[in-house]
Formats: structure tokens, C-alpha cells, sequence
């Protein structure tokens, strides 16, 4: 009752920590799309001939559609043409060998986005393929990896040394016909992440990238293929944050996994992309496709995203359930704050027999955000008693933010089970100034409200990962009292 | 301890305290009844710092301080607890979490160093077991589906844990069986002292047998109306409040 409408604004508001740009001269193709684009593309990564005809096939296919328009967000049309497709930093030609080499200002700004990247992989045990712009520059514990046979690599490293892999398996959960992103992404894709765990192996560690949009006016489509061959596990991160901008930057990536038999697939996200500022200028467009197979019995996947950023976020990361038994998982925490708009969700397809799914999602909208969780459950007419949950939370923080659910529910299989559940709820101000009348500051009340409600999927998260996850949620909601 | 002088008070255009005063000092209990729409849980929510009304008049004092210059916090951390009459569910915040936030917040008002997770739960559970709370308590969201019942003993579970210099109890006894009762009784007898004051709201006279009152007062229409000892207290059980208004008339 205590706190007024303006004082829960305040309090909402937040600033964006890591809006800087960093002066590293940027070697880009100049804006637009054509088949010379993409072939350029392609020249300057010696892509083997199969990709080239790939990305030629992919971009033929896009010019036949049109960019979906169902999800409920709304925005100014993107003009592709405007787009450049291509940046590398300058000194592409003698790519550092290691941290040392690296452009210390480049190093400098990993540090400003608190992510000491050398201390970070050295105390936490994590290998780290950086990718800055268009083109990865750091790896770091290959040896170890290596002498496991795990494969960690740039995506475009992948592709020369091991195109049979990639031949195998690229467009294979997520083809690139599947919408117009992917197409576009499939054409153009610049750089990404490869991982390949061959049979029977524990990676013998968490596997995490940063990535970052720097370049003005530049499309990222990266591309991430992670490939779990039979009995084999893996973790991997994903966390990224973007400097401030004030035009709106198109980010349309495509991440497929593949999870053979008895294999295991943890992909966790913290994604901090620039949301724009309160009247929602110079955000990111985060059009993602993100798509798990578990190909295989017995196999699992499992989704783990906690998203605060972008202006604009579009992003379903989903599970086909092939295999018998296998099992899909999606944690999600999305965050949306002053005009951000999100439309995010999960499809879970069952195929095989047995096969289980487990949906969490927790949206929280403050200002005058719009979050909206778009959740498909699938069960075809093979799959014998297929098993859903799905929870689906929303809270609100002041009275101008929007929160909508929209579950689609197809069984085609009479032994199918799905239970669906949803609760809306409010940080109203009778609870902070109950919270209040404790001695307990606003602002760490909303915080303390918000962990709490967010616990679930925060304790699917690999320790430090949670630790960040709350502090990046926090920034968030930050706002001026205190 | 505490001095309101002619508190008036609205929300919107509608009158709700009319000159209130009201003084109390260290070591007493106060009792403040009244009938329902009076105004008593809208003075207790000022004394605490509600502002979502209006103090067009008046005064509130308290050691010594102007008490409207400070946020609820800072009353809070300075010593004053308002046990709340429907105290608010706080789903997915840990009751545990929430309390040593509040205590925390407190000890680093008053400089003192910040307790320990294990510390406070010492102390908690020691808390917990003499106020004969399940101590499941602990573990559960603020509040998130307790029984009207168990509400009120986690309010004096947090007066108890904070140690306020002043307690408004705004009818804490209300919805409490016969043993609930006694254990917020207990617990209120055991918590004041020579150097804190406890206001008790209530429509009861029954609280008032197991904790003695040094001055009940009647509130009608944003006013005190009438005050006097522990037998105001019993004849208004017999008489209501009814009566009571007629003769001022
Ligand atoms: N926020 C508010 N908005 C409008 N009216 C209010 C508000 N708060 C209190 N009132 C009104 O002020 C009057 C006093 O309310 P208050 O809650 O203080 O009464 P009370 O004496 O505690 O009653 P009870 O014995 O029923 O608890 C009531 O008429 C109530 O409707
Ligand atoms: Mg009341």
C-alpha cells in the first residue's frame, strides 16, 4: 500500500552496466545481401566447396519467405540490405595462438564486462571459445580437452578439419527450410561454436562461450553444432553481453545439438544482449533458433536459459524426443523490463515411446514490458505413453507490464499424459511494505521476490553460472532507490 | 517513547484520523480498542510509515525524533515493529532468508556486525521452539499458505527475533484458538520490559486477561475518545461501543 506507482518505477528502472564500444578497427564486407556476399563469405573463411553450395541453397531459399509475424512483439521492419554480413578484427591474418597474443584491448573489455577471462578459465576449470564480432579468437584448455577427443572449436575450424562431421550433422535438427531466420542464418552464418564428445566420454569440463556484438550495423549468425556421440555427457554455456548502441542490432542465430544414444546435453544460457533504453531505442533483436534432437535411447537434453537482455527476443529452444526414453528438459527465467519484449518459449516433441518432458518457465515483467511464453507439447501417434509437466509462472512488478501464456497441447496418443500449470502473481505494495517495515530496503526486497521466485531454474544452473544469473538479474531490476 | 499530538490523517478526500493523541512511554502496554472503521490498523500503519496517507495536522515524536522524516526502514531499524493485522503472503521468499534480512539490515543501521547463517539459525530455532512454532516455519515462503492462525504467531516470532524498542500489535489475537492465544500471550509477556512499550489493538477483553494493560483506550472516529485503566477494558465488554458513543453524545 505504501510504495506509489512512480516509486516502483524508479525502483524498476534500470541502466545498462556494459554500454561501451571498444575501437578495435573492424574489416567489414559493406552492408547488403547478395549471392556475391555469401560468396565472399565464404572465400575468406576457405570454406570447402559443400559449405559454399550450402549457404547458396540456403539464401535461394530465403528469398521465397517472409519474416513471421505471429509471435507477440512488435517492431520496426528490419531493412536487410542495411545489414553488413561480415566483420573480423583487423589483425584476422595472424590469429593469436593464445590469451598472450591477444589484442590487449580486446582483453580490457572482457574485463570490463566482468568477465576476467584468463582468471576465469584458469580458477574455474572452464575452456573458453570466445568469439568477438564474426571471427573466435581465444581457446583456451585445448590439451585437455583434446587428450579426451573432445573437439571444442570455432565452428569455421570445423568445417576444414572436420568436414565430415559437420557434412553429417549441420542442418540435420534444425534444416535450413525450417523458417526464415534459419534460412538467413544458413546462408550467412559468420562464426560460432563446434563440440563434438566422442563415444562413451565425460567432458571433463563445463564448456562455456561469450559472445558480444561490437561492430556497428553488423549481423551476428553464429552458429553453434554440438554433436554427443553414444554414452558421452555434456555441459555447456553460453552467456553474452552487448555494448550500448543506438541502432537495433539483428542477432539470428541457429544452435542445433544432437544427443545419440544414452548421451547427455545440458546447454545453459545467461543472456545479457543490450535491451534498449527505457523507451526501448537501440536494443537487440534476438531472432533465435535453438533446437535439441535426442536421436537417440535413452538420451537427454536439457535447456537452461536465463534471458534479461534484448529489446526484442524471439526464441523457442525445443526437444525432439526420438528415442525411446529419451528426455527433454527447459529451465527458464526471462526477464523483460521498460519497453522489452519477449516471446520465448519451448517445443517438446514427442516421437519415441516412454519419452518424458519437464517445462519450467518463470517470466517476470517490470515497466512496461511485455513477456510472453509460447509452449508447444507435441505427442505424435507412435509415441506410447509419453509423459509432460509443464509449470508456467509469471510475475509482475507494477501495474503497466503484461504477462501472457499461450500452451499449445497436441496428443495424438491416447497414453499420453500432460499436466499444465499456471499461476500469475504480483509484487504488490502491501509485500514491500511489509518488507519495508522489517528494515528491508525496497530494492533488495524486489531482489530477495524475484531469487526466490526464480530458485527452480537458478538451481539448474552450474554453480557459478547461478551465482552470475542472480547478480545479472538484480542489474536488471535495478533502479534508483538505495 | 512515543508522542502523537492531533494526528490528522486522510486518504483521498475521506477523513480518517480526526486529533489523535496519544502518549506512551517506556515499560508500558497500551490497549487500543474501538469499534470496526475507527481508524486503529490506519495509526498503526502511519506510526510505521504508510504513506499511502495523508497527515494533513499533527505530530509523531519518537525518542526524540520527528518521526515523519524517516522512511519505513529506517523506523523499523530505529525499533518500531507493526505486528500487521492481515499480514501479506510473500510466495517463493524464504521465511528464513526474510528474517535475517530484517535482522542484517538492522545490526548494519546500528553498526553492529552482521549475523551468521548459522548464528541466526541458532537463534531462530531457539526462537521458534519457545514460541512452540513447527519449525517447518522456517523453511516456507513468508507467510505463502499459512493459516490465519499461523500468521499471527510468525509476526511475534519476527518481534521476537528483531527486539523492537516499541510493538504495535494490530489484533494479533484475532482468529487465534485458546492455545494459539496463550502462546502469543507468553510471547508478548516474555518480550516487554522496562525499556520497551507494546501497543496491543484489539476487540477483545479475553487478550487483555493474559497480558495486563497499563491504559486502554477507546478510539471512535479518528479520535480517542475515552481512556482509563484495565476495567475500561470490561465494561466495555458488557456495554459495546454503542453506548459508549451515545453517552459522549
Ligand atoms: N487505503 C484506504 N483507502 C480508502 N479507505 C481506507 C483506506 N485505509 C483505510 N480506509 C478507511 O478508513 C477507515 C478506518 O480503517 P482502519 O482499517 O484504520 O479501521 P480499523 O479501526 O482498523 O477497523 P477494524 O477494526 O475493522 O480493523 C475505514 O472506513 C476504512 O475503510
Ligand atoms: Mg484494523
Amino acid at each position: 500500500m505504501s510504495a506509489n506507482k512512480e516509486e516502483i518505477n524508479s525502483l524498476i528502472e534500470s541502466r545498462y552496466k556494459h554500454g561501451f564500444v571498444t575501437d578495435i578497427e573492424s574489416d567489414s564486407l559493406p552492408p547488403g545481401l547478395n549471392e556475391d556476399v555469401i560468396r565472399a563469405i565464404s572465400a575468406r573463411k576457405n570454406e570447402p566447396k559443400f559449405m559454399l553450395d550450402w549457404r547458396l541453397k540456403s539464401y535461394k531459399h530465403w528469398l521465397k519467405l517472409n519474416e513471421p509475424n505471429w509471435a507477440h512483439v512488435d517492431y520496426t521492419p528490419i531493412n536487410y540490405q542495411d545489414i553488413s554480413y561480415f566483420s573480423a578484427p583487423k589483425s584476422d591474418a595472424d590469429r593469436p595462438k593464445s590469451l598472450a597474443e591477444v589484442d590487449p584491448k580486446l582483453l580490457e573489455t572482457y574485463d570490463k564486462l566482468g568477465i576476467p577471462l584468463h582468471e576465469r578459465a584458469r580458477l574455474a576449470g572452464v575452456a573458453v571459445d570466445a568469439v568477438f564480432d564474426s571471427v573466435s579468437i581465444a581457446t583456451t584448455f585445448k590439451k585437455k580437452l583434446s587428450d579426451a577427443g573432445v573437439i571444442f572449436c570455432p565452428f569455421s575450424e570445423a568445417v576444414t578439419k572436420h568436414p565430415e562431421l559437420i557434412k553429417k550433422y549441420l542442418g540435420s535438427v534444425v534444416p535450413y527450410r525450417d523458417n526464415f531466420f534459419t534460412a538467413l542464418n544458413s546462408a550467412v552464418f559468420s562464426d560460432g561454436s563446434f563440440v563434438y564428445i566422442p563415444k562413451g566420454v565425460r567432458c571433463p569440463m563445463e564448456l562455456s562461450t561469450y559472445f558480444r556484438i561490437n561492430a556497428a550495423n553488423t549481423g551476428q549468425f553464429e552458429r553453434t553444432l554440438i554433436i554427443a556421440d553414444e554414452g558421452s555427457h555434456v555441459s555447456y554455456l553460453e552467456g553474452c553481453t552487448a555494448p550500448m548502441r543506438d541502432e537495433n542490432q539483428l542477432h539470428a542465430a541457429v544452435v542445433e545439438l544432437v544427443a545419440l544414444k544414452d548421451a547427455e546435453i545440458k546447454y545453459s544460457t545467461v543472456q545479457n544482449w543490450y535491451p534498449g533504453d527505457e523507451e526501448g531505442k537501440g536494443g537487440i533483436y534476438n531472432f533465435v533458433t535453438k533446437r535439441g534432437d535426442c536421436r537417440g535411447a535413452n538420451s537427454k537434453i536439457s535447456w537452461t536459459q536465463v534471458e534479461t537482455g534484448s529489446a526484442i527476443t524471439w526464441k523457442y529452444p525445443s526437444c525432439i524426443l526420438r528415442g525411446d526414453n529419451s528426455i527433454g528438459e527447459f529451465y527458464s527465467v526471462a526477464v523483460t523490463n521498460n519497453r522489452q519484449q519477449a516471446d520465448t518459449g519451448t517445443k517438446m516433441i514427442h516421437i519415441g515411446n516412454n519419452t518424458k518432458s519437464t517445462i519450467v518457465s518463470k517470466g517476470i515483467s517490470a515497466g512496461r514490458a511485455q513477456n510472453a511464453y509460447r509452449g508447444l507439447v507435441r505427442v505424435m501417434p507412435q509415441a506410447n505413453n509419453a509423459r509432460n509437466h509443464t509449470q508456467c509462472d509469471s510475475l509482475l512488478i507494477g501495474g503497466d507490464c503484461g504477462a501472457h501464456t499461450f500452451p499449445y497441447i497436441e496428443a495424438k496418443n491416447p497414453s499420453a499424459i500432460i499436466e499444465h500449470e499456471a499461476t500469475t502473481s504480483k509484487i504488490s505494495e502491501d509485500q514491500l511494505f511489509y518488507c519495508k517495515q522489517r528494515g528491508i530496503e525496497e530494492e533488495d526486497a524486489v531482489n530477495m521476490i524475484v531469487n526466490g521466485f526464480c530458485k527452480d531454474v537458478f538451481k539448474k544452473l552450474p554453480m557459478e553460472f547461478a551465482v552470475e544469473a542472480q547478480a545479472l538479474l538484480n542489474v536488471s531490476l535495478e533502479g534508483a532507490v538505495g | 517513547m512515543l508522542e502523537i499530538k492531533n494526528l490528522h490523517a486522510k486518504v483521498g478526500t475521506t477523513n480518517i484520523l480526526n486529533g489523535l493523541s496519544l502518549t506512551i512511554k517506556k515499560g508500558e502496554v497500551h490497549a487500543i480498542m474501538g469499534p470496526n472503521g475507527s481508524g486503529k490498523s490506519t495509526l498503526a500503519r502511519i506510526i510505521a510509515g504508510d504513506d499511502s496517507y495523508d497527515v494533513t495536522d499533527g505530530e509523531i515524536h519518537y525518542k526524540n525524533k520527528n518521526l515523519m522524516e524517516l522512511s519505513p526502514e529506517e523506523r523499523s531499524r530505529e525499533g518500531i515493529f507493526l505486528g500487521f493485522q492481515y499480514p501479506v503472503e510473500i510466495p517463493g521468499l524464504n521465511n528464513s532468508q526474510f528474517l535475517k534480512a530484517a535482522l542484517n539490515a538492522k545490526r548494519k543501521y546500528l553498526g553492529i556486525e552482521e549475523i551468521d547463517a548459522f548464528e541466526f539459525l541458532k537463534m531462530a530455532r531457539e526462537t521458534i521452539k519457545r514460541l512452540e512454532i513447527d519449525p517447518s516455519f522456517l523453511n516456507r515462503g513468508v507467510n505463502e499458505g499459512f493459516s490465519g492462525g499461523e500468521r499471527k504467531r510468525n509476526e511475534i516470532l519476527q518481534m521476537t527475533m528483531l527486539e523492537p524498542n516499541i510493538a504495535i500489535l494490530d489484533e494479533t489475537d484475532s482468529g487465534l484458538d485458546i492455545d494459539a492465544l496463550k502462546v502469543v500471550a507468553k510471547g508478548v509477556n516474555e518480550f516487554r520490559n522496562q525499556d520497551n512499550a507494546v501497543i496491543l489493538v484489539t476487540h477483545y477483553q479475553r487478550l487483555l486477561e493474559y497480558i495486563k494493560p497499563d491504559k486502554v483506550h477507546v478510539l471512535s472516529e479518528g479520535r480517542i475518545i475515552r481512556s482509563g485503566d484495565e476495567s475500561l477494558a470490561k465494561e466495555l465488554e458488557k456495554t459495546g461501543y454503542i453506548a459508549e458513543k451515545e453517552s459522549k453524545k
